[in-house]
């Protein structure tokens, strides 16, 4: 058996053997998908479409279905997971948008204006901001940011305003996005940058020797060009800002309420709490069926957007294909 | 006849001087110099936060580190002076990282092999790239959870512990450090696949054309050549895995210590379950139940060192071929 083992392989068993390998991602995928949605279906059908809802405090909601026996009924998988998604979206929307401005910007920089010495620092700083772990960005906010909101930021009368609302403590919208901000945006000033690079170099001179100044042939050639990359660096940034779990369930307050954006300024320190925040936070209390069923749902939910986001980060990169840029 | 006037006699035309364009900026419109300031003002902006976030952690972390933080086991207790150090974080992130990369490194060369150097069926290939795009793209607190899930059927029951009741726990550092494989594996398989498609034909056929076989090719001549490829993917995917806390809070426990499952040596420890730096962090900020801030900041200036240890490994391991020197960032997404 060994000697056989041992001898050259044939080019036919090895492309089986490779390609066998290969496809294991792909049953890996089905399987997610298939665990993820058998364990989430009892708390669709039980809801309904009032999934999507808002049902009053969902917190209150998952503490009731932990005390729910092995044996829940209809009733106790009732939930309206609303404010989590609100809170999703609110975190992710204003991140991305706001590092989208400031990754064209930072891109530009780094391909454009920056001289040669400090794009030698502004390089490692952008993958050093990629790599630092969500959790020591979390710990900065938690012990840092927050703090100073509460102290700075917010006034007595403020919090007193909504007293009998919500707790102001600082944790909040405003530090979520700041810090998410920051997270996210090496992502797509990295795939920025390179389509900036990769535009072909005639065409902006084209534009130069036309008398434009150097930053009208960046936005009005490089980054049309680049188009595509942004879209794509875009969805990218919102599939990683969705997935965020354990930074926002440090500094988002960890509240399951929907900041309100009738409230005015105060709507930016109200405390929220994404999808992927309560997964973690309620991991422990999954051996409640009724739990684990809306735990399952929230991650369904979720994978269900960074397919959907893939997709869409796939068609955003068609149109690259074409100057051999590789996103 | 009329002839034309001469003017004056032609002077011989001399080159023109070099003279280096001066741009200034007071030929530009006031909303492209807002535009300029806005880029100077973003690219400056970066290096402020990167600088700040690694000063203050360092001021912090070596404030409060100490030789017995680093050599003393964490000890369950409210008070302070008593509840040690984080010795068993760091096994249990070194632990984690090793099993991660182990079973991510060789499906993701296999793959990225069988990707560029055969693809057939062409629709299977592509399905298998998606595929992986996916898997980067999935959050990896869905991808702890599906393992959570995986992991409790009954067949798994050997990778951890099971109750009185034959329920499998499903948390133990194999079933974590198998889901922390898919989390380093778009990272192997990005940067093998670039480093092959890199690989000019003629050195194929250089080998073909001595009557080598396609996988005697990939074994002798591809594999060599692509290894500094591998060694940079696997340290990013290493850096990944070192600094994921979801993953150890659903699937490790995220216990204070490591808690092996037998007393049979190495075995028990695999499946047992632990904690790792960024669990330790995480639970010892005032989010969590510990809320020791100086551990919590000796803890995360240690991850920092390891996290950028590992991300600026890459340089050292392929100084070339490297562009514009943000490709690396570009592979996980």
């Amino acid at each position: 058996m060994l000697e056989r083992l041992r001898e050259p392989w044939s080019d036919r068993r090895a492309e089986r053997m490779l390609g066998a390998l290969a496809s294991v991602v792909l049953l890996l995928i089905v399987l997610m998908i298939v665990f993820v949605a058998a364990r989430a279906w009892p708390s669709f059908q039980h809801n309904g479409l009032s999934w999507f809802t808002g049902k009053g405090d969902v917190d209150v909601q998952i503490g009731n279905q932990v005390n729910t026996g092995a044996k829940p009924t209809s009733a106790d998988y009732q939930i309206g997971v609303w404010p989590l998604i609100w809170g999703t979206v609110l975190t992710t929307g204003f991140a991305v948008l706001i590092g989208l401005a400031f990754a064209i910007f930072a891109a530009i920089f780094i391909v454009e204006f920056a001289p040669g010495g400090l794009r030698r620092v502004v390089v490692p700083v952008v993958r050093l901001l990629a790599a630092v772990p969500s959790v020591i960005y979390g710990l900065i906010g938690i012990l840092v940011l927050v703090p100073f909101v509460n102290d700075h930021l917010v006034s007595e009368a403020r919090k007193k305003s909504v007293q009998y609302v919500i707790n102001l403590s600082g944790t909040g919208l405003i530090v979520s996005v700041v810090i998410l901000t920051v997270m996210i945006t090496p992502i797509m000033i990295a795939i920025i940058t390179d389509a900036l690079y990769a535009v072909p170099r005639g065409w902006k001179e084209g534009a130069v020797a036309l008398g434009v100044n150097r930053w009208r042939a960046m936005w009005t050639v490089s980054v049309r060009a680049a188009r595509p990359a942004i879209i794509a660096a875009v969805v990218l940034a919102c599939a990683r800002a969705l997935g965020e779990a354990i930074m926002l369930s440090m500094v988002s307050g960890s509240k399951g309420f929907a900041p309100n954006p009738a409230d005015g300024l105060t709507f930016i320190f109200e405390p929220l709490r994404p999808l992927a925040s309560t997964i973690v936070e309620d991991a422990e209390s999954l051996n409640a069926p009724a739990v684990q069923a809306s735990v399952y749902s929230f991650a369904l939910l979720l994978l269900f957007s960074s397919l959907v986001l893939s997709i869409g980060a796939w068609l955003a990169k068609q149109p690259m294909k074409k100057y051999g840029i590789r996103v | 006849m009329a002839v034309a006037p001469q003017t004056e006699p032609l002077r011989p035309i001399r080159p023109p001087r070099k003279r280096r364009v001066n741009e200034s900026l007071s030929t530009w419109r006031w909303g492209d110099r807002i535009a300029f300031v806005l880029c100077w003002a973003s690219g400056i902006a970066l290096c402020a936060i990167a600088g700040g976030i690694v000063l203050y952690m360092a001021f912090k972390g070596l404030q409060y580190l100490s030789f017995e933080l680093l050599t003393a086991r964490p000890q369950p207790s409210a008070d302070q002076k008593a509840s040690g150090g984080f010795l068993d974080p760091i096994i249990g992130t070194v632990v984690l990282t090793v099993i991660g990369i182990v079973i991510a490194t060789p499906i993701a060369v296999a793959t990225a092999f069988w990707i560029v150097e055969y693809g057939r069926p062409s629709w299977l290939a592509r399905a298998v790239e998606s595929g992986i795009e996916v898997v980067a793209g999935t959050p990896d607190i869905v991808i702890a959870i599906f393992g959570l899930a995986l992991f409790q059927q009954g067949i798994f029951s050997l990778l951890s512990f099971t109750a009185q009741g034959g329920a499998v726990f499903g948390r133990s550092f194999l079933t974590a450090g198998a889901m922390m494989s898919l989390i380093a594996l778009p990272m192997v398989f990005g940067a093998t696949r670039e480093g092959l498609q890199s690989v000019s034909a003629h050195v194929r056929e250089a080998s073909y054309a001595l009557g080598k076989t396609k996988i005697a090719t990939i074994r002798r001549v591809l594999l060599p050549s692509v290894k500094p490829n591998i060694s940079t993917g696997a340290a990013l995917g290493m850096g990944r895995i070192a600094g994921d806390t979801a993953v150890v809070v659903v699937l490790l426990g995220a216990t204070l210590r490591i808690d092996p499952e037998s007393s049979f040596p190495g075995v028990g420890l695999l499946r047992g379950t632990g904690g790792t730096l960024t669990s330790y962090v995480y639970n010892n900020s005032s989010a969590g139940e510990g809320n020791a801030k100086e551990k919590a900041y000796a803890a995360a200036f240690v991850l920092l060192l390891i996290v950028i240890g590992l991300n600026f490994a890459v340089d050292a391991i392929a100084k070339r071929g490297a562009q514009t020197g943000l490709e690396s960032t570009r592979l996980g997404t």
